[in-house]
Parts: structure tokens; sequence; C-alpha cells
């Protein structure tokens, strides 16, 4: 397949990769890898139509093709524009991005609460992350922030919606992994909100997932919620045979116990193989699984700056950068 | 020079009565179109005429239809955007309400050139009573011939309805109007693909706003080459201006594209000046969206030439010293209005109206609400006008559709224009607070015109 379709060539920050026609900038920054990668707070490969909604990862187009030389007049949202033969990408080496994407996370922040010491999404959260990188210590915003009340959508899970940042993730997840569409948007603007129809509860073999493609803690396990901070545990790659689902997913441990269980996160975050409830929710005793080895965390989080690392991460540890 | 293309036949009584605009030349278009024209020879004539749209973008109709794709068996759509819902703008319901036939006849021409068999009005639900007159008229179309199959014995079928909005101005950008019509939440998609290949159901699918649709009938009528006479330069034709706001004669005028600003405001064939003799102080030429004009740059532009009622030179100067003829809706504001209180009054629309997809607007839109309306009521800080600067930088351009920016360049026009008044906000907020008029009447004026 390779030889009879041409692959274009795009140039992002001064590196160059080839690619098949069709991939958008940001997976052919992906597969070049390190500081040119935009940040994605919404997009999520595996979920279609997902992606252009939270704009972190604008970038600047210099030139727009061989063909067509002329830079294009906007930055565009990397995870949703296609890349042309000859393109030539600016992401972290263009000032109007990073001004811009400065912009978003202010943007994103204004809303936020900022409650990261009472949340469970603290250490794994992509707008920490997104934040430590590009934002400012203080804020701007002197207005009081908008606030929701906690909701119960299911057994299982919490909805905190004054956290949310209105990626769509879990909406697309609900709707493209499960049969019937279960929750949405309501509202618009600023009031908008993710929402089950009439506060109905999300009953489904695979919901437990919304929780992992959130990018912030607006949807959190209630069999963990407010048991340990997640960097005090240690993430094992374990699996089981299970009738619906792979099987394959990490455990956090607190000394000989398993306390919660997540699908198996890339290096960006995202998880390739969705696991079911059972897994996620019920099996909570060391003997339900078979625990492979420490799991290995590539990204720069506080996580990988514990010890339990067997070999030594890739990247030099957040913490560690001081 | 005054011709009158549109709204030639208006005052006409029955005119919304499919018999009396039959009477008055109505679906002459229609029948000379399917007997002696291809679609192509339509679409050859609208790309000869230079119509441009009428919604706000001004971009060429002809190259927009020409880039519509054409795989086979895939059904294409042909859109009529009647969302209007800038504040200021009410031009394309007046045509509905007074004339719907003319709409329809646009819609079948348009439908015939894209070779749509199946084209939809969306109209905003709050538009309720103008949807009623369409579907009356639709129904007189039907009975008559003019739509349904086999359209008088030419072989084209085409079918036509109505569809309404639930009140959201994001609904008028193409593609959530698309996404509203299919029956989802009217997000906007994001682009590429554009409608012109994926649509309405991911079929290639065209959507005009009304005026432009309806200004194809004198050009099939008339010729492309006859139309492009009109007008000066790339902006031709005849164009509706909604005007509204502190003149003796608001209401919806059909311009000859080319006349002046200061005539169209003074004259008393148009807007008839102020109202009670009172000062011009500033101007929005298209409605609410686009960036308003001091009274220094209304009637001239930076360079001191005439400024025309058209799309070059409304916009003459760019951002800088000028602005956009738009979707038309001309707002004139006499010396007592308060820019500031404008603004924030726009800005409360688009806070409103953002649907909340993409976080520049969602959150920015908002907090510029807040700013402006703590400046408004007397508790502002002389850093908020530089907050408010920042902001609307970093809103513009960076989002999904064009609302962001919309939401940006009237804030960044007015903080460009008169921010002497804003300060004025911040140092006088008591006289602020009682007199609800802007600074232009306190001293302003009188400094610029000394």
């Amino acid at each position: 397949m390779s030889e009879t379709n041409p692959k274009f060539t795009v140039t992002i920050d001064g590196q160059s990769v080839q690619v098949d026609p069709g991939t958008t900038i940001l997976n052919a920054a992906r597969m070049i890898g390190g500081d040119v990668v935009p940040p994605a707070m919404c997009y999520y490969s595996s979920l279609k139509g997902s992606g252009g909604k939270c704009r972190t990862c604008l970038v600047e187009v210099s030139k727009g093709s061989e063909k067509d030389p002329r830079p294009m007049p906007k930055l565009v949202a990397s995870c949703s524009t296609p890349i042309m033969d000859g393109m030539e990408v600016k992401n972290k080496s263009s000032e109007k991005v990073n001004e811009a994407r400065a912009g978003v996370v202010e943007m994103l922040l204004i809303n936020h609460p900022l409650d990261c010491p009472v949340c469970d999404q603290a250490g794994e959260c992509h707008l920490q992350d997104l934040a430590y990188e590009h934002g400012k210590s203080n804020t701007r915003y002197e207005f009081e922030r908008r606030t929701f009340d906690k909701v119960d959508i299911g057994e299982y899970i919490k909805l905190h919606m004054t956290r949310c940042i209105l990626c769509y993730r879990c909406v697309y997840t609900a709707n493209q992994l499960t049969e019937q569409r279960e929750h949405g948007v309501l509202k618009r603007g600023d009031a908008a909100e993710i929402g089950t129809f009439i506060e109905k509860n999300l009953k489904n073999d695979f919901i437990g997932n919304v929780i992992d493609v959130c990018p912030v803690g607006a949807l959190t396990d209630k069999t963990f919620r407010f048991r340990s901070r997640v960097w005090y545990t240690k993430p094992m790659d374990a699996n089981r045979d299970c009738k619906c689902c792979s099987g394959k997913a990490v455990v956090w441990m607190i000394g000989d116990e398993i306390a919660r269980v997540t699908a198996r996160k890339d290096q960006y975050g995202e998880v390739k193989e969705f696991i079911c409830n059972e897994c996620r929710f019920d099996k909570k005793e060391k003997s339900d699984w078979n625990i492979e080895g420490p799991r290995q965390i590539d990204r720069s989080s506080v996580i990988s700056a514990n010890h339990y690392e067997v070999d030594a991460p890739e990247h030099t540890p957040l913490l560690n950068k001081a | 020079m005054d011709r009158k293309l549109l709204l030639e036949h208006i005052g006409v009584e029955g005119i919304h009565t499919h018999d009396v605009y039959r009477k008055n030349g109505g679906y002459n278009a229609v029948e000379k179109a399917l007997k002696s024209m291809s679609p192509d020879d339509i679409v050859e004539e609208v790309k000869k005429s230079g119509l441009r749209g009428r919604g706000g973008a001004g971009f060429p109709t002809g190259m927009k239809w020409s880039f519509i794709a054409k795989p086979e068996g895939v059904p294409r759509h042909f859109l009529c955007n009647a969302d209007e819902s800038e504040p200021g703008t009410f031009k394309d319901r007046y045509l509905m309400e007074k004339i719907p036939h003319l709409l329809i006849e646009g819609m079948i021409l348009s439908s015939y050139a894209l070779g749509c068999n199946q084209s939809y009005i969306y109209i905003r639900g709050e538009y309720m009573y103008v949807l009623q007159i369409l579907e009356r008229a639709i129904a007189e179309a039907y009975a008559n011939g003019w739509l349904g199959k086999n359209i008088k014995g030419s072989g084209f079928d085409l079918d036509l309805a109505v569809s309404t909005g639930a009140g959201a101005y994001i609904c008028g950008e193409e593609t959530a109007l698309i996404e509203s019509l299919e029956g989802k939440r009217g997000n906007p998609r994001i682009k590429p693909p554009f409608p012109a290949v994926k649509g309405l159901w991911d079929r290639p699918t065209v959507v005009n706003n009304v005026e432009t649709i309806a200004a194809v009938v004198p050009i099939v009528n008339e010729g492309g080459d006859a139309y492009a006479q009109i007008g000066i330069g790339r902006s031709t034709g005849t164009k509706l201006i909604s005007a509204s706001g502190n003149v003796n004669k608001p209401g919806v005028y059909e311009i000859t594209m080319g006349i002046t600003v200061e005539e169209f405001i003074y004259s008393d064939k148009y807007l008839g000046g102020m109202k009670n003799g009172k000062k011009l102080k500033a101007c929005v030429p298209g409605g609410s969206s686009v960036p308003i004009l001091p009274h220094y740059l209304v009637c001239k532009t930076a360079t001191g030439e005439d400024r025309l009622m058209t799309y070059e030179s409304l916009a003459d100067g760019g951002f800088a010293t000028g602005s956009m003829l738009g979707s038309g809706g001309f707002i004139v504001y006499d010396e007592d209005q308060c820019i500031v209180r404008n603004t924030w009054n726009f800005s409360r629309f688009y806070h409103h109206e953002s649907c909340g997809q993409c976080s520049p607007c969602r959150e920015g839109t908002g907090w510029m609400e807040k700013v402006l309306h703590r400046l408004e009521y007397g508790h502002g800080k002389m850093e908020d006008i530089d907050l408010l600067w920042d902001i609307q930088r970093k809103i513009e351009g960076n989002t999904i559709c064009p609302l962001g920016d919309a939401a940006a360049w009237p804030v960044a026009a007015a903080i460009r224009h008169f921010r002497e008044e804003f300060e004025w906000h911040v140092k006088e907020p008591k006289l602020c607070m009682t007199k609800n008029y802007g600074l232009v009447t306190e001293k302003l004026f009188e400094t610029v015109n000394a």
C-alpha cells in the first residue's frame, strides 16, 4: 500500500516527517514526537468527531503546501487540519501560537475551580499539565465562577460539572461505545453542561470509560473518590479473562490492595482498549487479576516521578526539572 | 442610477399572493430558465453578475456555486439561510413577509442551477408568523405547478420545505444550520470538509442568504451582464439595507451599490437625516458584529474620500479606520448614545448566543460582557480597558466559527475609536450612572469639532 500511495512531507518546527495523505497535523507531530507535539484537550484519536473544540492545539501554518505556498491567514486547530504536501508548520517556535495558547489556557481556567488539592484527577490531569506549561500563576478574572451541583450519574460515576472544560469527549464516548445516546450537552455558551437527559442514570457495560477519557476531574470513579492521591498508588499492568472486554488494564495499588482500575493509556493519555465496567468497578481483589509488572508511564507527570519505575523514564520527570 | 430589483413591486396590493405576483412578472424567470437555459447557463449568469453573498461575508455567489461537488448518484441540497438574527438586521424578514414568492422563485432557479431536487428554507423560530406566510406561498406555488414533480413540463422536480430553528443566532452559521436542520444541536462543524463537499446528511450542499437567492431572479430575467452594470466595481447590483437608530426614517431600503453614506443618511429619499436635529456620533454599517465607525469616519474614509455604500469602500482602511458592509444592518447613533453601553449590549448578545463549543468564545464572550457591565455601571478600572483589548485579541481568529470574531470586533472597534469614553466611565462613574448617555454630549463632541 505504501508504495502505491505517495507520502506527503510535512515540516513541524523544523523537523520533517513523511506521512500518508489525510493525516492531521497533530498526528504527524505525534509521529515525530517530543516537543513538537501540540497539547490536545479535546481530541481523542479513537473517538470519531472529537477535536477542534478546545483550541489548545492551535498551530501556525507558515507554508500551505508545495503547490500553494501561501501561509494560512489564521492559526488552525492541528487536530482537525489535514496536512498538505510540503506544508510547514510552526508550533512552539511561533510567538503567535504561544500567545494564543496561553490565551486559551487562561480562558479554560477562568471558570475552572482550581480545587486541585481535593480533586481526584490531580497528578494525572491534562489541564494541570497544560497550565503548568502555558499558564500564568495569577488570574485576571475577578468575577464569580460558574458552579454546578455535583450529580451522580449512575452507580459508579460522579459528575462534577464545575470542573468540566466541555471537551465533549465523554459525549462521543457514550455515543460511540454504547448502543444508545445516553448523555449530551444541555444549554449553550458558558452555561452549557454535560447532562444525562432528565437526570437519567447511565447504565451500560462500558460507560465507565467516560472517566478515563475525561481530561480533568469532572467525571470521577466513585469507588476511588477521596481514597488516595494518585501518586501514592502504584500503577501495575494487569490482565484478567473478561467476557466483554480485552481484560487488559492498569491496577493502581496501595500496598497490597487494589485501589482502582483504569484502562491502559498511551503517552498522550489516550485509551486504546476500552475496558468494561465489571473490570473497572467490581474486580478490586488482587486474586481477580494477573499482575504483569509495573506500568511504565511515559508522560512527564508526577506519577512517573515516583520510585517504582523499573526503567528510567524517557523524559526527565517534571518534578526533577527545577 | 436608481434601480429597484427586489422591492420593485413591494407596494402592489396583494403582492404576497401568487396571482398578483404572477401578474407583475413573477415566475417569468423560472419559465425562461426552464425553457431556454441549462443549469450551467444560470451559474454562468450569476458568475457574470458579480453577485456577492448578502448574508455578511460577501463571498461571490457564482464561485460558491461552482465549488459544489457533483459525485454520481448522490443527491445535492440547496438551503436558504433565513435565520436572520443579527441585531440591527431585518431585511430578510421584510422580504419574506412582503413578497414571499420572490424567495420561492429564487429557490427554484438556484436549485435548478445546482441540480438539487430537495431544498429547504431554514427560518429562525422567532419568525413564526413569517413561516405561515411562506408556507401559504409554497402551497400556492405547488398548486400552480411551480413546485413538485416535472415543473411546467420541463422534467425538473423540486420539493421545497420550510424548517424552523429554535432561537439560536449560531444557527445562522452555515454548518450549524445544517446540524440544526438534521435535528441535532446547532453546533458549527469543524471545517474542512466544507458543506459544498459534505453538508446536509453528508451530501454536497450550498447555503445562501434570503436576499442572495432573491437576487438570482432579476439576474436570470435581465442577464448577468445587465446586473453587473449596476453598482461600482466589485460591488454590483442592489442591496437591502435595514436602517435603525436615531434617524428620521428607519426601515428597509433597497439601494444601488455605490451611493454615498452621506446621501443615505441625510437625503430625504433614504433616512432623512438625524432625528431631532441631533448630531451623528457613530454608525455601525453592517449589523452588530462589524466594527463601529466614529462620526468622522462615517461619511469620509481616513484618506478623505467619500465613503460609499459598497463592500470595498466601507472596508476601506481595514479595521483601523474602516468597517464592513456585512449584512446591511445600518445602525445610526446620535450624540446622546453611550458607546460603552452599546458595546456592553452587543457583548451581552454574543455571550448569550455563543454555542459553548470552543473555549475562547465560550469563556471569553462571558468575560467581556462582565467587564463591560462593570465599566458601564461605574465599577470599572483603567486596567479593564486594556484587559478587554487583550481578551478580544485572544478570541479573534482562534475559534471554530466566525461568532468569536463577531463578538471581538465590536469591542475592539469601540475601544479603538472611543477609548476616551471608556476612560470617562472609569473616572466619572457617578456621572455615568446619572446620565445614561455617552461622553459626547459632555465634552468630546465639542473638542473634536472645535
